[in-house]
């Protein structure tokens, strides 16, 4: 059975408000940080900015090799097999976790701030943690009716600095209609 | 020698260098392994036409913010150190799609620590389409004896 489609005046479910501005599914990643990813990656690109590529210039710099900052999210994408694990790992559980609460099936990730604290560097182990911000007031848009929230992911390395948040703004939403082609962006 | 772009160098209104990439399958699946991305539609042409709806794979969100910091980067120099960005991803990026990066200097500023820093709109375009826009905050050395990747706790507020 379908649940009803919320209207403009109904509250958010005290289970999810009561979730606002708390720290959850904090945890390591899955492996040290680690210089193979961070040349391939600069090798995707093409980025051939001497920081990653320069140890030399790297220490002069920034005390040491560094991973480029926009890879922060890299560090914390689950293996696609591990042992013991018969499910692939979801990362931006509580993204998920709101979808399935709210019950708004489809989703797209609307924008997506990253802000840089301290650098990554080569053997870091960094943790995350998980904050909802906030959730909307139920809204219409060319995709259906749903709700908006945001999402900060906070990283932080194993000496308790900081060193990046990610803000994610979703879109949480029924379709007015049977689907037609996924979203080609959502979830990502 | 690479580039090393002050703060006093740059002037709102200004424009970065073109860069221009054609995307390739190798393009898209690279990106995607590299950021440990293994999901099926930015790897496998089957599922992203048939369960996505798109017409072939395409670059995920990841691997394009590393493109836009290495567009960015190009032009800074190593000591420009990226302090913010914000993505709006509008159309998918294809296998066959010519990538057109350009950006506009927005402003520049210096914060009450003394770090020196440029606002930038950036654009990922395909054909008259604009794919990405990306809005940039990047911080530059106020002089040769600067450097923001030295700048820690209070010092950096990006």
């Amino acid at each position: 059975m379908t649940a009803p489609i919320p209207d403009a005046l109904t509250p958010v479910p005290e289970e999810v408000e009561a979730r606002i501005g708390v720290v959850q599914y904090e945890e390591e990643g899955g492996f040290p940080v680690e210089h193979g990813y961070v040349w391939t990656t600069c090798a995707s690109v093409q980025n051939g900015n001497p920081l990653f590529w320069d140890e030399d210039m790297a220490t002069d710099l920034t005390g040491g090799p560094i991973a480029p900052p926009t890879m922060l999210s890299v560090w914390f994408r689950p293996h696609h097999w591990s042992p013991g694990r018969s499910e692939p790992a979801v990362p931006l559980q509580a993204h998920f976790d709101l979808k399935e609460n709210l019950d708004l099936p489809e989703a797209i990730i609307s924008s997506n701030t990253n802000t840089f604290h301290e650098p990554v560097r080569i053997g870091d182990r960094v943790r995350s943690r998980q904050i909802l911000r906030s959730v909307s007031e139920p809204k219409t848009t060319r995709l259906g009716h749903g709700r908006f929230w945001t999402i900060d992911v906070e990283y932080l390395n194993q000496d308790d600095a900081l060193l990046g948040v990610e803000s994610y703004t979703a879109f949480g939403y029924r379709r007015p209609e049977e689907a037609g082609p996924t979203d080609p962006e959502e979830d990502d | 020698m690479a580039t090393r772009l002050l703060h006093g160098d740059v002037t709102a209104g200004d424009r970065l260098p073109d860069l221009g990439h054609d995307v390739t399958a190798t393009t898209v699946v690279l990106g995607a392994l590299a950021s440990r991305d293994w999901r099926p539609m930015h790897h496998d042409r089957d599922f992203a036409v048939h369960r996505n709806g798109t017409r072939d794979i395409f670059l995920n969100t990841p691997n394009q913010a590393a493109w836009f910091e290495r567009y960015v980067t190009d032009w800074t120099g190593p000591t420009g150190r990226l302090g913010r960005m914000t993505f709006r991803m509008n159309t998918p990026v294809f296998p066959g799609d010519r990538m057109a990066f350009s950006a506009t200097v927005t402003g520049t500023a210096v914060d009450d620590a003394g770090c020196g820093w440029v606002d930038l709109d950036v654009s990922l375009r395909v054909g008259e389409v604009v794919a990405t826009t990306c809005v940039a905050r990047v911080s530059l050395p106020r002089d040769a004896d600067d450097n923001p990747w030295s700048r820690r706790g209070d010092d950096w507020r990006p």
